[in-house]
């Protein structure tokens, strides 16, 4: 939502579509909030903290020790300050650390045990009723008949994965999709081989902490030559105030198999910034291939930026194998600040990265999100689209690398990043990086930057629509080509976003 | 912020035994204010953000790294046209080769005498526009040159100037190291054409200073000598006022270390700036950095970056473009590109073209490529019967084209044109 007031009535637009617009002021669908009696390690992080985390999913000790050496390195670094974001101080010891519902103590027999509140919050998610009950915990819920087309859903309530549908059925097909914690004490040998070997503990400052606190999060496992029968999906809330989201995702494509990995996120309104610092690892080995898809919808804070979830994210996916393939699509809508930057490890030969983005901010949101394409391999190929759209007072940036290393011969990278501005008083900017050290490789990159085009504007207008709807439509098509990246369930709400996060854009 | 003590004992050493040149007050208020600067800021290093492509230690170094002289045994660059000639040797003014400093249109005379005089409009120019143009970005190296430049010339063109101002920079010893600032002022409807040749000294700094009021034009072809093993940094500031024109281009032929950083403020509206460039980089040894910051801060500007890079045997190009458009900067036409073409597998380029934009109503964009010649064009040429060297010399000329184009005096850019396609049938 823009300052409508600041913002001058254009020609052909009269007051009334104004006052409408500005009444939608700060609309963010899923802004409410559900009392939930929570348990709370104290506030901060210390030794201490990171032990209680660690006992509380009863952990080995090779994993507390992972943790603590992680937590000592973070220690001794600094915040980065290199990004286009301004925010104030993050205090890291006001903030709870390790938050869990209090009903998920005992197994509820039947949806009439679950905490009514509980239950609320995944209907208003819009999850179905089946799955509301296995992500309830409810025992047998497994058999219950299901509701149309299936996606798995691990849900993380703040700090604890609080349920993992459809683990029965993926497990016949040989996956294994379920919280990190679980992996941690049911195959420990796989989290130990991978865990850490794409985002090393020590990767940077957010990622850092992240090792030492991570309470939750998903894993995946998919073996050789298995297709992923359905989508999997992680369901990220944060609930409690004060609360860190601390979420790490650990997803393993082994040789020949596929997955598609959607993730959704959303918090409710609160007039304090909460912090987000996930990270998510992903190997892709010899012929595999992973898509994964976020919508991001954080509360962004209100329109005069205050509250607003702070996601400072590192995702990183390491194609190891040849002709390995990784495809990141994300709709970065929420959120008052983001620092994210999905990377590809193109270590095979023949991988293959892909990168589409679309972020938008409007009121007081900042962006500084882009991707890196890393090519090591030969004959690697990546393409990055990236749309980042601004309003009201927003900063959005773009910034990405792309590295051609010397033995990448024949590799190939393609660049599109375009911004487009809606009102006066907001920012777009873009910051590649650019590195080619071989010359069978091309690179080439391009970028725009331009306000919605008044031609089409007019155009829709002179169609019956408001200039609300016009934009809408205007931007949908501007950023085309990255919904169409998405999974049909996701490019529908996407679209959706898309138009909802610009209300109130058009003055 | 106080500067980590690595950095600022690095900047110790460097300034250590350094004498300022004397002057009048103001100008020896100048350089102490620039060696302020210089100490706040402390030297670049390789750790830096904004020096993250290019190992600045060879300029920031005690002493200067030496460099053999080189004879290409050409003619000299526009030998030809009419122009004020001036000559520094290492850095050293040379009246006998030198033009007497007068021309219609125009008040021309050496920095170190302006420097002395009490009273010259010099004042309010002379590290003025570099101190400009140490925000956002910090650029230390020009501020050292502020402090230490010992002479340069001083032109202030009243009227549309008939002849170009051709400046030499001859390189005779082989351990030299000099520091040069020049000052241009260009009056309301006024018009001057400068040109640079030469590559200086063993280890050569300069800085420009150039002052466009409205309507007034400046246009500025610099070559930077073909001299192997030297080292240079340049700096450009410019203010451009509203209507004027600003038009820069540099060709940048072998040298261990070359940084260019042009600095342009666009202030009035619809002024036009342009900044292209081309490099031919052969070797290992060869590391060429083009720095560019246009900032729009008025209406309806015109911006074009247009700069090509031809790579081969190890050497290595860079480009950091950055078009900034601050608020209310509305109609801006900003344009950016970089090319490299990377004729063999050792080459490199970096690039960070940027883009930073508050005002909606602007077209900006920006594109980059990097790549091989292009084996179709290269098989066309070949199979109408030209043989592989000139199909290839035929080619990169092409590629260097667009940023020929964007020199406005023909007869320039033929010429240079010409001396590329003389210095690649060479290479060959």
């Amino acid at each position: 939502m823009s300052d409508i007031k600041d913002v001058e009535v254009k020609d052909g637009v009269d007051q009334e579509t104004v006052d409408a617009v500005s009444k939608l002021s700060g609309t963010y669908k899923y802004g409410w909030n559900t009392e939930i009696e929570m348990d709370y390690a104290p506030k901060g992080v210390n030794t201490d903290i990171v032990k209680l985390i660690s006992g509380k999913n009863n952990e080995p000790d090779w994993m507390t020790e992972w943790r603590l050496s992680a937590f000592a390195r973070w220690e001794q670094i600094e915040e980065p300050t290199w990004a286009m974001v301004s925010y104030p101080e993050i205090d890291f010891q006001d903030i709870y650390y390790y938050a869990r519902p209090k009903s998920m103590a005992e197994k509820p027999k039947s949806l009439d045990d679950v905490d009514p509140k509980l239950l609320e919050t995944y209907k208003k998610l819009g999850i179905p009723l089946k799955e509301q009950m296995i992500l309830a915990g409810v025992e047998g819920a497994e058999d219950a008949p299901a509701e149309g087309r299936k996606v798995a859903v691990d849900a993380v309530f703040d700090s604890v994965s609080v349920g993992t549908t459809f683990q029965k059925e993926l497990e016949k097909a040989g996956v294994i999709f379920c919280s990190i914690s679980e992996a941690i004490e049911k195959h420990p040998e796989l989290v130990k081989k991978y865990l850490g070997t794409v985002v090393p503990p020590s990767d940077n400052f957010y990622a850092t902490l992240n090792s030492a606190v991570f309470s939750d999060g998903s894993f995946v496992y998919v073996p050789p030559g298995v297709r992923c029968p359905m989508e999997l999906s992680t369901y990220f809330r944060i609930n409690a105030e004060n609360t860190g989201q601390f979420e790490r995702t650990l997803i393993i494509a082994d040789k020949g198999s596929y997955v598609s990995y959607l993730e959704g996120c959303t918090a409710p309104k609160r007039d304090t910034a909460q912090l987000h610092a996930a990270v998510v690892e992903i190997i892709i080995e010899e012929d595999a291939e992973v898509k994964y898809s976020t919508v991001q919808n954080w509360y962004p804070g209100d329109e005069n930026g205050v509250g607003g979830i702070y996601n400072f994210v590192t995702k990183r996916a390491d194609c190891r194998g040849d002709r390995a393939k990784i495809m990141w699509t994300q709709v970065e809508t929420g959120s008052a600040v983001t620092w994210k930057y999905p990377s590809c490890i193109l270590r095979g030969n023949e991988s293959q990265g892909e990168f589409y983005s679309i972020a938008i901010a409007n009121n007081m949101q900042q962006a500084d999100t882009g991707t890196k394409m890393v090519h090591l391999g030969k004959n690697t190929k990546s393409r990055i689209v990236s749309k980042g759209i601004s309003a009201g007072k927003a900063q959005n940036t773009y910034r990405g690398l792309v590295s051609m290393h010397p033995k990448a011969k024949e590799s190939r990278n393609y660049t599109q990043c375009d911004s487009l501005l809606i009102g006066d008083k907001c920012g777009a900017h873009t910051v590649p990086y650019i590195e080619v050290k071989n010359n069978s490789s091309r690179v080439e990159h391009e970028a725009t930057t331009s306000k919605v085009d008044d031609e089409q504007l007019f155009y829709c207008r002179a169609r019956g629509m408001d200039e609300e709807e016009a934009v809408a439509l205007v931007v949908n098509g501007f950023c085309k080509e990255v919904l169409q990246a998405l999974p049909m369930e996701f490019a529908m709400e996407a679209q959706a976003l898309v138009a909802i996060s610009l209300e109130g854009s058009v003055g | 912020m106080a500067i980590a003590k690595l950095k600022a004992d690095a900047t110790e050493a460097r300034l250590a035994g350094v004498t300022l040149p004397d002057g009048a007050q103001w100008a020896r208020a100048a350089r102490g204010d620039a060696l302020a600067r210089v100490r706040a800021m402390g030297l670049p290093s390789k750790r830096d953000e904004y020096w993250k492509y290019t190992n600045p230690s060879d300029l920031t170094a005690v002493d200067a790294p030496s460099a053999a002289l080189f004879d290409g045994g050409e003619a000299p660059l526009f030998g030809d046209k009419e122009c004020l000639n001036i000559v520094f040797v290492d850095g050293v003014f040379d009246a006998q080769a030198s033009d007497p400093l007068a021309g219609e249109g125009i008040e021309i005379m050496r920095l170190c005498d302006a420097m002395a005089a009490d009273i010259h409009w010099a004042k309010d120019l002379y590290g003025v526009l570099e101190t400009r143009g140490q925000v956002p970005v910090e650029r230390p190296l020009a501020a050292l040159n502020t402090a230490l430049a010992t002479d340069g010339v001083v032109i202030h063109a009243t009227a549309k100037v008939a002849k170009p101002i051709h400046i030499s920079y001859l390189h005779a010893d082989e351990t030299s190291d000099a520091n040069l600032h020049n000052l241009v002022k260009v009056d309301a409807g006024a018009e001057v054409t400068l040109l640079e040749t030469g590559p200086g000294a063993a280890r050569f700094s300069t800085c420009l200073e150039v002052d466009i009021a409205d309507t007034g034009a400046f246009h500025h072809v610099r070559t930077q000598g073909r001299d192997h093993e030297r080292r240079t940094v340049t700096h450009c500031f410019a203010r451009v006022g509203a209507e004027s024109t600003f038009k820069s281009f540099t060709v940048t032929v072998n040298g261990v270390l070359t940084r260019n950083e042009c600095v342009l403020d666009i202030i009035g509206d619809d002024a036009v700036a342009h900044v292209a460039g081309v490099c031919v980089g052969d070797g290992k040894d060869f590391h060429h950095d083009d720095t560019v910051f246009i900032t729009h801060d008025a209406l309806n500007g015109e911006s074009r970056q247009v700069f090509k890079k031809v790579l081969r045997n190890g050497a290595t190009g860079v480009f950091q473009g950055k078009i900034l458009v601050k608020a209310g900067a509305q109609k801006t036409d900003g344009y950016q590109i970089s090319q490299s073409l990377l004729l063999d597998e050792d080459a490199q380029f970096l690039a960070k073209p940027e883009l930073e934009i508050y005002a909606d109503d602007v077209a900006c964009s920006h594109g980059s490529t990097s790549g091989a010649i292009d084996e179709t064009a290269l098989f066309y040429l070949r199979s109408r019967g030209v043989p592989v060297r000139v199909a290839r010399n035929l080619l990169t000329l092409s590629f260097m084209a667009e940023a020929l184009d964007e020199i406005a005096d023909s007869a320039l850019a033929d010429e240079l044109r010409d001396r590329l396609e003389g210095w690649l049938a060479r290479h060959g």
